[in-house]
């Protein structure tokens, strides 16, 4: 049986189509050569995938590295059309579904010339599963159902996991598993922290401190006939207004994180048909945490108030207009099948069709815990696209019940240090992933047990669900438990309260071809579809 | 000249050291940590060991009086180490940077030099007629208006006019290429940045330029170098504004320093890869040794520039040299 027809994916790939979500692939012949300009707002501190969290990394650095298996470039939201890069095909799951079994292609060769095997790939995942002292890997935890990776032979590795799980093959497919060489890693463990030698379609040719990143195509680049392009250039370039500018101009022809709509009007008007739009709902959320530990948000009355007073449906409109979030959701991304449907949602508290009435119950928990007068800091990011203009707003929808909130933006680091030493009331931390994949990326509402959950409360209950929901296969039974888990954390709790999902917009020169829009700015970076028709 | 000189130089020994001093505390005091904005900025978490490990090799662990001793012993053996955010030698990430904000500040400075002096002294010799009250609004202009607005501005009309003249909008390149290898390339882009901090910069030395002509021209020497029958150019350009200029010095010295890295805004405006936009992001990104060596470095570009000031005092006015 193939991955394709498995019971994970085919019910995914059913509902992701019915919901619309699905890109045509492009219908002209790709035409060979030029050179992609693009910018990208900020540079990565390393250039090591399996360390690195940033989209920053991914934008310059995936076209020169190959990975296990990644999702289709065409298709990229398509979680049945998951497709090998570096293998031949996708493995059927074997032992009850805890047994994958990747053939690896013999005719891979890296940049330097030397044969990527399986010892290669071993390496790599070896790295990140189980990383050696002093090598830091971001997405271990995500991959914490594999018990064991073994190579038995130059072009076999199998993954055996410690239960059948959903959520495996989604976090193979993160961008950010870069293929490594194994005899760099054995030279020096750190070596691509600071250096670029992958498989990928292109070579890396110049970095320049700050300012820029190129490639060149790679000739021996194992998906024949690609890449298209001569080469790409990635312009550092920090401010969003030249980013647009830079667009607009033809400085670049597109910018891959997204823009907000203003920026995409603009464009529109200035270029008309020369600019192409492409937008999709976003992998990414912004949280309301309140800190559990300080009074008197360790009242479920006093989270529950603060959710109930927000009106998602009626904010979902205007907010779209000047900021880039858009759809109502609960935990889990818009329209997958593990989502919370409309009518369920309207069920839970902060999501009731009535904001009267939902404003009404708020004020009256409020007085029921004594805290009619209640006023507090919201900690939130310095950073406008989103986070200061949701964070306005959420002020303003608070002020209909009567609480008075002040909000202190700053900046990344600070925001982070008062996070973690819990020195905060209220703060709007966000949730964003690569490969939609609800059973990894739900783990963030686990309470302390998340590690990277600010709210600091603790739950065995929901512990125990999440642990359930992932080691069950049936999506059905997963989506039942699923709803179980979201209605602790966002109705009987509140333990966090969900603003609005983010929204994707890339408006990018018309003369960009081949590159598909996903529901991720870190995934289908590669480039080697992407091609120019000047 | 010779004493005065060396006066001079040792006087900056101590304002380095205390430059020194100040940025290691202060930069210490920001809250934040560089191992956890590097490893788990982008909203994942972390293990402690990872976070520790981090720290050490980064030097983080050290009591302070270490950490201090290695930054100063840095400074005087000329090692200045890696980037704490990038892990390259610091050296390497400046390079390039530093071609760039010299570059603008060289161009900026001659902008600024080549408009003021004109126009101030046009302005103090036509005082009070059309002529001084045009150069005053363009002045006033000039200081009211930001640079970096300046800069959109400028963007934007070159977008619409060449849309309009040409068909298709243009902009300036985005990205620096050194001037010796496509000198076209290398001033298409930075003319606009020039221009648009030169005209501000241009504003405050026009500005002081008049002010002190006018003050030189009410001198009995001058008032004597036209009873003598002296040429009015002569009287000008002789004895009048080579005095004027000593304060207009001063401020082209200090705007000259300022702009290798204070032009943090307009850079970001212009992409421009300087050392403002460095100094920025080192901040945000805790990296203590980049933000060190950058504060050190701009301290010791203030005070070679004031050095050089003070010379060109000397140099003007000769009863400088000889009475301090």
């Amino acid at each position: 049986m193939k991955w394709k027809k498995s019971v994970f994916a085919l019910p995914l790939a059913a509902a992701f189509a019915a919901a619309g979500l699905t890109a045509p692939a492009d219908a002209q012949t790709p035409k060979r050569g030029g050179v992609l300009k693009f910018v990208v707002p900020d540079e990565p501190p390393s250039f090591d995938g399996h360390r690195e969290t940033t989209f920053a990394l991914i934008h310059p650095i995936a076209p020169f590295y190959s990975v296990l298996i990644r999702p289709n470039p065409q298709d990229p939201d398509n979680p049945a059309k998951f497709e090998c890069d570096v293998c031949t095909e996708m493995p059927s799951p074997a032992d009850g579904g805890k047994t994958f079994t990747f053939k690896i292609r013999k005719d891979i060769k890296f940049h330097d010339g030397s044969p990527l095997t399986s010892a290669d790939v071993l390496a790599t995942f070896q790295r990140i599963i189980f990383p050696k002292e002093g090598i830091s890997s971001a997405r271990q935890a995500q991959l914490s159902m594999v018990e064991s990776v073994t190579a038995p032979d130059a072009d076999t590795v199998v993954f055996k996991l410690k239960h059948p799980s959903g959520a495996f093959i989604p976090a193979l497919a993160a961008p950010f598993h870069f293929i490594y060489s194994k005899a760099k890693l054995d030279a020096d463990p750190r070596w691509y922290e600071q250096n670029i030698m992958g498989s990928g379609p292109f070579v890396f040719d110049v970095r320049e401190a700050g300012a820029r990143i190129t490639g060149k195509r790679y000739d021996g680049y194992h998906h024949k006939g690609q890449p298209y392009l001569d080469g790409f250039e990635a312009i550092f370039a920090k401010t969003q207004t030249l980013r647009v500018q830079a667009i607009r101009g033809d400085q670049a022809a597109a910018e891959f994180r997204g823009l907000p709509p203003k920026s995409r009007d603009d464009l529109v008007a200035a270029l008309g048909k020369d600019i192409t739009v492409q937008e999709s709902d976003w992998n990414c959320l912004l949280i309301t945490s309140p800190n559990h530990e300080r009074k008197p948000f360790d009242d479920a009355r006093v989270r529950r108030a603060l959710t109930l007073a927000v009106d998602r449906w009626g904010g979902a409109e205007a907010l779209s207009k000047i900021a880039i979030v858009k759809t109502v959701g609960g935990i889990v991304f818009p329209n997958h099948p593990l989502a919370a449907t409309k009518e369920e949602l309207q069920q839970m508290a902060g999501y009731w069709p009535d904001i009267k009435k939902s404003r009404a119950e708020a004020r009256r928990l409020l007085k029921e815990a004594g805290q009619e007068n209640l006023k507090f800091t919201l900690a939130n990011r310095a950073v406008d696209q989103p986070y200061t203009i949701v964070g306005t707003w959420l002020i303003d929808q608070w002020k209909q019940i009567g609480v008075e909130v002040t909000q202190k933006a700053e900046a990344t680091g600070p925001f982070y240090a008062q996070l973690r030493s819990g020195n905060f009331d209220v703060a709007l931390d966000f949730n964003c992933q690569s490969v939609v994949n609800p059973l990894s990326d739900t783990s963030k509402f686990l309470g302390v047990a998340a590690g990277d959950q600010y709210g600091r409360y603790k739950s065995q209950k929901l512990e125990d669900l999440h642990a359930k929901m992932n080691q069950i296969a049936d999506v059905g039974e997963q989506r039942k438990i699923m709803r179980q888990f979201e209605k602790i954390v966002l109705d009987e709790e509140a333990h966090n309260s969900i603003s609005l999902w983010w929204y994707r917009i890339i408006p990018h020169r018309s003369y960009m071809k081949g590159w598909k829009i996903s529901s991720s700015h870190y995934i289908n970076n590669q480039l080697d579809v992407v091609w120019i028709d000047k | 000249m010779l004493r005065y000189v060396i006066k001079r130089l040792l006087l900056m020994i101590p304002t380095l050291f205390g430059a020194a001093v100040l940025i290691f505390l202060l930069m210490r005091t920001i809250p934040g940590d560089i191992c956890y904005l590097r490893l788990a900025a982008g909203g994942g978490s972390v293990v402690q060991d990872v976070l520790d490990n981090c720290r050490r090799e980064l030097g983080l662990d050290q009591p302070m009086w270490m950490q201090f001793w290695t930054f100063i012993k840095g400074l005087i053996t000329f090692d200045f180490g890696k980037s704490m955010w990038t892990n390259r030698p610091i050296i390497d990430e400046i390079a390039l940077r530093f071609q760039l904000s010299l570059q603008v500040a060289i161009m900026a400075t001659l902008t600024a030099v080549l408009i003021a002096i004109p126009l101030g002294t046009i302005a103090a010799v036509k005082q009070n007629t059309w002529i001084d009250y045009f150069v005053r609004t363009f002045t006033i202009a000039g200081i009211a208006m930001p640079s970096f607005w300046l800069g959109i501005l400028i963007i934007l009309t070159i977008l619409v006019t060449s849309k309009a003249w040409f068909g298709v909008p243009w902009m300036p390149p985005i990205r620096y290429v050194p001037i010796w290898q496509d000198p076209w390339y290398n001033l298409s882009m930075l003319i606009w940045p020039a221009l648009a901090t030169g005209y501000r910069y241009s504003a405050v030395a026009t500005r002081m330029t008049r002010s002190a002509l006018l003050e030189v021209l009410r001198e009995d020497y001058v008032r004597t170098a036209r009873a003598k029958g002296l040429y009015e150019k002569l009287v000008i350009n002789r004895h009048a504004l080579r005095n004027a200029l000593l304060p207009v010095v001063t401020v082209v010295g200090i705007e000259f320093a300022f702009l290798m890295g204070g032009l943090v805004v307009t850079e970001q405006v212009f992409n421009l890869n300087g050392l403002g936009k460095l100094f920025v992001e080192s901040v945000l990104n805790h990296d203590y040794a980049m933000t060190q060596f950058l504060v050190m470095m701009v301290v010791a570009i203030f005070a070679f520039t004031n050095f050089v000031v003070d010379i060109c005092y000397a140099w003007l006015d000769p009863r400088i040299r000889y009475t301090r």
